[in-house]
């Protein structure tokens, strides 16, 4: 009895994937439909172990779905949705083409939405699934609601992202979440963090709707993602919400709710409405305690956990709770120059108070007048009014302070100082390789002092305390091993015999005549001890190191070199960066000493004079 | 000319002969279609007064026509006359004077013959004869319209009956039968007798339709043949050549028929077969005019047959807004017209207290609905905490990978960042370079500084990046990538450190001159005190290894390839390959101790006997071993065997009683082993076993090694077979070296790889080291140490620890100790031999300028 032959790719790889066309044709769906089920659903072609496999044999490089993933979908009752959609698109096109306008009016009124709760819980199952997948969610939620209204995208859309980012926002600053801001030339990046989920967004800057060549953006795309997005953050601000005793959805400005139609003619009056609602504090469900202190946590040995570590994430719970409160308490006013929103954001965040010009915005809370004002931010060179009783400082000290988790010393930020550069929080500090900017340096070690104040730069650099400054320093030592190793070896090949450490006979004349002399008095005579040089012990170690890096298997040996070229690429990265800042260091030095040999000079004219 | 049309034109040869008179200028086509027109009493269904002709009496028109058609008559008779019996026309002729019918017939055949002589003269015959037509016909229309509105009725019954029974003749051409038989049923009906009129009038309006010269109105004819034959079935008459008979009783002749063919060719080149119908009584072909077809397309409408026909004539406004004297009638409204009806009172309470109770709604109402129904609402999706844990309930993707997140923004991307992340001249050039591949920059943005927060403008390509992540999420293929997180340290081999191997060579001690060119071969006497060398220079030379003085120098004549010190301790004695000559030398005097020198001479003095000394023809020809002269036993010379090819390599068996040699290119005859002892040699091959490099015996077991360019050959010297062959993997072996003890061997090759064997784990390398740069010309063992060097022609001499255990289980274990730093190179090569010393950790190496280096 000879077995049927099995068929080939019908079983593994070959049917564990699918083309997309094969994909469009299980499901009976158009290339536009399937993108936006795709979109909705969050499915997403795979890589295959073994494309040529995958593919049944086909050249060239297919977008390859899973099987499985396929079939999830066409479960899906979305797709009979759109497959009704598609009918009743084409009635409208009937009644379009056969002039009964008034049907196709009707029809264009009820066009039926299509639900997509279920979707939002399969995709997220918990709440902190979401909240894991928020990034890209705000992001674009955040970008689309700076946008005007677009022919590819519906009307109420971005009008509900503005409702949306907004309560949003107020969430954060109910829940005191903002951990991390940073003033990007791309936009604001904000992190916060929820159920100990970080999620970062960007906010784009003012102005950041410019109208896009039509190959380079596809706003239909974006706007089914943002489709999805609203939805999810919908969920999520409501979640929140109920989590923090706060009334959902909060009764905001007249200017989000989604009926006035009018078109918002004055950006500025739209924006200025949307920072006023950020300075007005939300209501509490009845009943609610109005203040909620977390309970001290207790802290269990576990078995694993080194106590180091433990501390650690001791101090750091302190160090956020001190944040949480960092403008408590403080009153600041904003310049009519600085962009608002984020500030006001960030210092509510932090439980500051905020106002602004009475007369150019809505929603001021108090006047400049104020005695109390701690901080006035500004952002121009000078002022004619000021007042004494309060710091007048640039918008970057706000940000710097919130980075630092302390109010930092204004001097640097005072109005018309030169800032100091505005460093990213959100550098990977642990990771070895990492470049550190000094200042950033000097901020974590308050010994650590500048490079202007030292004779030279390399000392300083190696006299660090992190790890990843003693990798540098490893790295930067092992420079000059092997350039001691060159020379070492240089030294060699020219003259071999003059080594003094094993050839015991081929020492200096002189020193042999005294060796004989010893030998003719043959007396005993005290040892010297042997002195072991640490660098020929490294340089040793090196060259054996050399010779053991050529049995590296060879199996491993691509992955080795790569791995090698990739260290060297980070290092070489890192001295480039050292290097051009060393150079711009010195350019400052150096101007700062002719400006002041100048002064002197004109000093010491006019006290001549 | 094509077959098909010289059939046409054979079939309506017929045609032509029958009608002499008509013709000439026309085309056939026109003349079979005027010939069917007339013929066949046709267009019945011709416009509006066939219908009132008919209805009136025919008699009138018949006389009207007989007025005017007077003229023409005479010279038509004449023409007629020749026209063949058979046409129907003809059979009428006969007593036209009678019948008027038939006078008009010919008229209209007369009329349309004249037509044809002036088409010559006139432009345009044709549109202007059919424009005079309609006028002539609607000249007749309304003179008899009134007399014919009576029967208009039956009329149109007739023609539509007509109509419906020319559908089916049409189809049914071929049995003629039952359609006749039909046709002759009809015309006994009344009905049908009006229909036969209307033909008539048909047929009589033919020549109006040609000609305009019976503008007096002579529109009806009555000279249609009617046939008589009654209601008999027309299969009656197939075997005749008649149909039937006409009125007078004379025969209506058979018109020619025709078969499919001619039919299908019709219908291709007549443009106005569409048109074409047929009557069934006479079998005619008659072609309906656009009155026609009018008519037809009307009546199928359901209008009025008669365009100018208004159905609403008198129209009289009787109810309209002027207010008429006189009241059409009389009485005043109702009140009941005033007041709301009770029904409509109880349909409005009705809808007002569904309104109330709010069972129906306004469309303000409505409209509101729907604007909040699409509203979003958002409510607890995830429910409370306690249920949030079971997720399970609802299916998930398979094997979800989630979407990587951007990486966070680094300090380049600040706003103000510091000033080493601005790009200097130099990296601005590089970013202006790489404009058209901005992928290939640095960052995907420009590191910019800004004095002040205000200042910063908004990103251009935010959009088209968030865009761009949009695709990356939904169209980018994922996979779960395994990242490393291992240091790239923890790849290379755990091995014991050098400095707990020690003995090895470290440091160059010793510089061996003399030599003026490249040294060969070097190797040390078994004691380990004296070196000896081969040189390009021609000369061996035995240097005191302590000091490196030249003891003793040997000019041998031309390059030295290879020098071995025998292994037998008490023997003075050394074998030097140079050229052809294999020459086995005693060192002699002020080397080694007297005695032994004196030995060995005493030993090679004398030849053993001659019965010891056969060797076969093959081997005779290729070595000869001769008994140096005097002058050559001075200069150290014992024996020398000459070879048939110059040599390549030496090795002494371990007792140094046999000597194996290595010739070039000598394919089969290229080792030959040499006994000393009874002066004679053996070639162990028959077989080439592949392009020979060296050979070497083994330690203690009858075993000869063999490399060749890809592998090395183990024979067993005793059974005389090969033992096993080892596959080196490498492509061209350059030296090999066996380890003391026998079992392990290490080959190098000049792909800059050793490959080292172990003889009892497998015929493939058990490692292969990659040391060197350049290719590896020598490797070697230590005697006593578990050393091995190897070098070549790049600039490092490589010692390695070579630990062979005894345990088997155990494998050697081999680890690179040192680099030495090799005398400069000369040309391509560097070091030429390496030999261990055989008590001392000490390596000696032959270098290609000139020396030899002692490594200590």
């Amino acid at each position: 009895m000879v077995s049927k032959k099995k068929k080939k790719y019908s079983s593994g790889e070959g049917a564990q994937f699918m083309t997309r066309k094969a994909a469009l044709k299980k499901l009976q769906l158009s290339l536009k439909d399937f993108r936006r089920i795709c979109i909705l659903k969050g499915i997403y072609p795979r890589e295959p172990r073994n494309r040529k496999r995958a593919q049944k044999g086909a050249g060239g490089i297919k977008t390859l779905y899973h099987t499985k993933d396929i079939k999830f979908l066409l479960h899906e009752p979305i797709i009979w949705k759109l497959r009704d959609l598609k009918v009743y698109q084409q009635k409208i096109r009937r009644a379009r083409a056969t002039r009964e306008f008034g049907r196709m009016r009707k029809y264009l009124r009820d066009y039926p939405s299509i639900n997509i709760d279920h979707i939002v819980k399969e995709r997220y199952p918990t709440f902190v699934d979401a909240l894991r997948d928020l990034d890209d969610c705000l992001t674009l939620c955040f970008l689309f609601s700076t946008f005007p209204s677009l022919k590819k995208v519906p009307r109420n859309q971005s009008m509900l992202c503005r409702r949306l980012t907004v309560e949003f926002m107020h969430a954060v600053i109910a829940a005191k979440a903002l951990r991390k801001v940073f003033v990007s030339i791309k936009g604001y990046y904000y992190q916060a963090e929820f159920e100990g989920q970080t999620i970062t967004w960007i906010v784009p800057h003012h102005f950041s709707f410019q109208p896009q060549n039509k190959d380079e953006v596809d706003f239909k795309i974006m706007s089914t993602f943002v489709e999805f997005y609203t939805m999810m953050l919908g969920f999520v601000n409501y979640k929140l919400f109920h989590s923090m005793n706060l009334v959902y959805p909060p009764q905001l400005t007249a200017g989000f709710s989604p009926d006035s139609e009018k078109d918002l003619i004055d950006e500025h009056a739209y924006v200025a409405e949307r920072i006023a609602a950020l300075n007005i504090s939300l209501a509490k469900v009845a009943g609610a305690n109005e203040v909620e202190e977390l309970p001290e946590i207790d802290i269990f040995q576990s078995e694993d956990g080194d106590p180091q570590k433990l501390e650690e994430a001791k101090q750091e719970a302190e160090k956020v709770k001190k944040l949480k409160t960092m403008f408590k308490g403080l009153k600041f006013f904003i310049n009519r120059e600085v962009p608002r929103e984020p500030l006001v954001f960030i210092i509510r965040c932090f439980g500051g108070e905020v106002s602004w010009d009475r007369d150019h915005f809505v929603g001021a809370t108090f006047d400049e007048s104020d005695e109390s004002i701690a901080y006035q931010i500004v952002d121009r060179p000078s002022m004619d009014k000021q007042y004494l009783s309060r710091y007048y400082v640039q918008p970057q000290w706000v940000f710097d302070s919130i980075n630092a988790r302390t109010l930092l010393p204004i001097n640097k930020y005072l109005m018309g100082a030169v800032l100091p550069p505005h460093l990213s929080p959100f550098v990977d500090k642990i990771k070895d390789q990492v470049y550190i900017p000094p200042e950033e340096r000097a901020l974590k070690d308050p010994d650590f002092k500048p490079l202007d104040d030292e004779p030279s730069g390399s000392d300083i650099e190696e006299a660090s305390d992190e790890d990843a400054d003693e990798k540098n320093e490893q790295e930067s030592e092992e420079d000059g091993d092997t350039a001691l190793a060159r020379q070492y070896q240089q030294e060699i090949a020219e003259d071999s015999p003059s080594d003094d450490e094993d050839g015991e006979d081929n020492l200096d004349p002189e020193k042999k005549k005294l060796a004989k002399e010893k030998k003719k008095s043959m007396a005993v005579v005290s040892g010297v001890p042997y002195k072991e040089n640490p660098y020929q012990k490294q340089i040793e170690d090196k060259q054996a190191f050399r010779l053991r890096e050529k049995l590296v298997r060879k199996k491993h040996r691509n992955l080795y070199k790569s791995m090698k070229a990739g260290q060297e690429k980070r290092k070489k990265e890192i001295w480039l960066l050292r290097k051009k800042r060393r150079l711009h260091d010195e350019k400052v030095k150096e101007e700062k000493k002719a400006e002041k040999r100048k002064q002197k000079m004109q000093a010491f004219e006019a006290a001549t004079a | 000319m094509p077959p098909y049309k010289t059939g046409l034109l054979k079939r309506k040869i017929p045609d032509e002969s029958k009608e002499v008179e008509v013709n000439n200028s026309r085309s056939d086509e026109d003349e079979v279609l005027i010939r069917g027109e007339l013929d066949a009493e046709n267009d019945s269904t011709d416009s509006e007064h066939d219908d009132d002709n008919a209805a009136s009496d025919t008699e009138r028109d018949e006389i009207l026509f007989h007025d005017s058609a007077d003229s023409l008559l005479s010279d038509d008779e004449a023409n007629e006359s020749l026209a063949e019996s058979s046409d129907l026309t003809d059979s009428e002729e006969d007593d036209e004077s009678g019948d008027e019918e038939s006078s008009h017939e010919e008229d209209g055949e007369s009329n349309s013959d004249e037509d044809k002589a002036e088409e010559e003269k006139e432009a345009k015959p044709k549109t202007k004869a059919e424009s005079e037509d309609s006028g002539a016909e609607s000249g007749t229309g309304p003179t008899l319209s009134g007399s014919s509105d009576g029967s208009k009725k039956t009329k149109e019954k007739a023609i539509n009956k007509k109509e419906f029974k020319q559908k089916p003749i049409k189809k049914k051409e071929f049995k003629p039968k039952p359609t006749k038989t039909k046709a002759v049923q009809k015309t006994t009906d009344s009905i049908d007798a009006l229909a036969n009129k209307i033909k008539e009038t048909n047929v009589t309006i033919q020549p109006v339709q040609e000609k305009d010269e019976y503008e007096s109105g002579d529109t009806s004819d009555e000279e249609e043949r009617v046939n008589t034959a009654g209601a008999v079935p027309s299969w009656w008459y197939d075997e005749y050549e008649h149909v039937g008979y006409d009125v007078e009783g004379r025969r209506i002749a058979r018109p020619p028929r025709r078969d499919r063919i001619d039919e299908f060719l019709r219908k291709c080149e007549d443009p106005e077969f569409w048109r074409t119908v047929r009557d069934p009584g006479t079998g005619q072909d008659i072609i309906l005019s656009k009155q026609d077809l009018e008519l037809i397309a009307r009546i199928r409408e359901g209008r009025v047959p008669n365009p100018e026909h208004d159905e609403y004539q008198p129209w009289v406004e009787w109810f309209s807004r002027e207010v008429l004297a006189t009241p059409l009638r009389a009485f005043p409204e109702h009140k009941r017209s005033f007041l709301p009806s009770r029904e409509e009172q109880r349909h409005v309470s009705r809808i007002v207290h569904a309104l109330k109770m709010g069972w129906m709604k306004t469309r303000k109402q409505i409209a509101e609905e729907r604007k909040k129904s699409k509203e979003q609402k958002f409510y607890d999706l995830w429910g409370s905490s306690a249920a949030a844990g079971e997720g399970e309930g609802v299916r998930g993707l398979q094997r979800h990978i989630p979407a990587p997140r951007r990486p966070p923004p680094g300090h380049a991307e600040s706003y103000n960042p510091p000033p080493e992340y601005l790009l200097d001249a130099k990296e601005m050039k590089e970013w202006n370079k790489l404009a058209q591949t901005p992928w290939k920059r640095k960052y995907t943005f420009l590191p910019t500084r800004h004095g002040s927060l205000r200042e910063v403008a908004a990103y251009e390509r935010f959009t088209r990046e968030r865009f761009l992540r949009c695709l990356d999420l939904y169209l980018a293929p994922r996979a779960i990538k395994m990242r490393l997180t291992i240091n790239p340290e923890d790849l290379v081999p755990k091995l014991p450190s050098p400095r707990d191997l020690q003995p090895f060579p470290t440091t160059e001690v010793l510089k061996f001159t003399g030599h003026t060119d490249l040294v060969r071969s070097i190797d040390f006497d078994p004691s380990g005190q004296y070196v000896v060398s081969g040189s390009d220079d021609g000369t061996v030379k035995v240097w005191e290894t302590s000091s490196g003085r030249c003891l003793r120098t040997l000019a041998l004549g031309c390059a030295v390839t290879r020098v071995a010190w025998t292994p037998a301790a008490g023997l003075s004695l050394l074998a030097a390959a140079a050229g052809r000559r294999l020459l086995l030398l005693n060192p002699g005097a002020g080397v080694g101790a007297h005695r032994v020198a004196a030995r060995t001479d005493d030993l090679l003095a004398e030849p053993p006997p001659a019965r010891d000394v056969v060797m076969d023809e093959r081997t005779a020809a290729c070595v000869q071993w001769e008994t140096p002269d005097a002058a050559q036993w001075a200069r150290g010379v014992r024996l020398s065997v000459t070879h048939f090819k110059p040599l390549l390599h030496l090795s002494w068996h371990a007792r140094g009683d046999y000597l194996a040699a290595t010739v070039e290119e000598a394919g089969a005859r290229g080792v030959l082993v040499h006994q000393l002892s009874r002066r004679r040699s053996q070639l162990p091959f028959r077989r080439a076993p592949g392009r020979l490099q060296c050979a070497a015996f083994h330690p203690h077991r009858p075993l000869l090694f063999v490399a060749t360019q890809r592998a090395v050959r183990v024979y067993d010297l005793v059974k005389q077979e090969l033992v096993r062959k080892l596959l080196a993997g490498a492509q061209w072996i350059s030296a090999l070296a066996l380890h003391p003890a026998g079992d392990n061997l290490l080959v190098a090759s000049y792909d800059r790889k050793c490959m080292w064997f172990d003889l009892e784990l497998s015929s493939k390398p058990y490692q292969t080291l990659r040391l060197h740069g350049g290719a590896v010309r020598a490797v070697a063992f230590h005697s006593r140490y578990p050393l091995f060097a190897s070098a070549g022609d790049d600039q490092y001499i490589v010692v390695s620890h070579g630990m062979v255990y005894n345990d088997l289980l155990q494998n050697p274990l081999l680890v690179p100790l040192k680099q030495l730093r090799a005398p400069e190179p000369r040309g391509e090569l560097c070091v030429l031999d390496v030999r261990f010393h055989p008590a001392q950790p000490w390596l000696l190496a032959a270098a290609a300028d000139h020396t030899l280096r002692l490594y200590a």
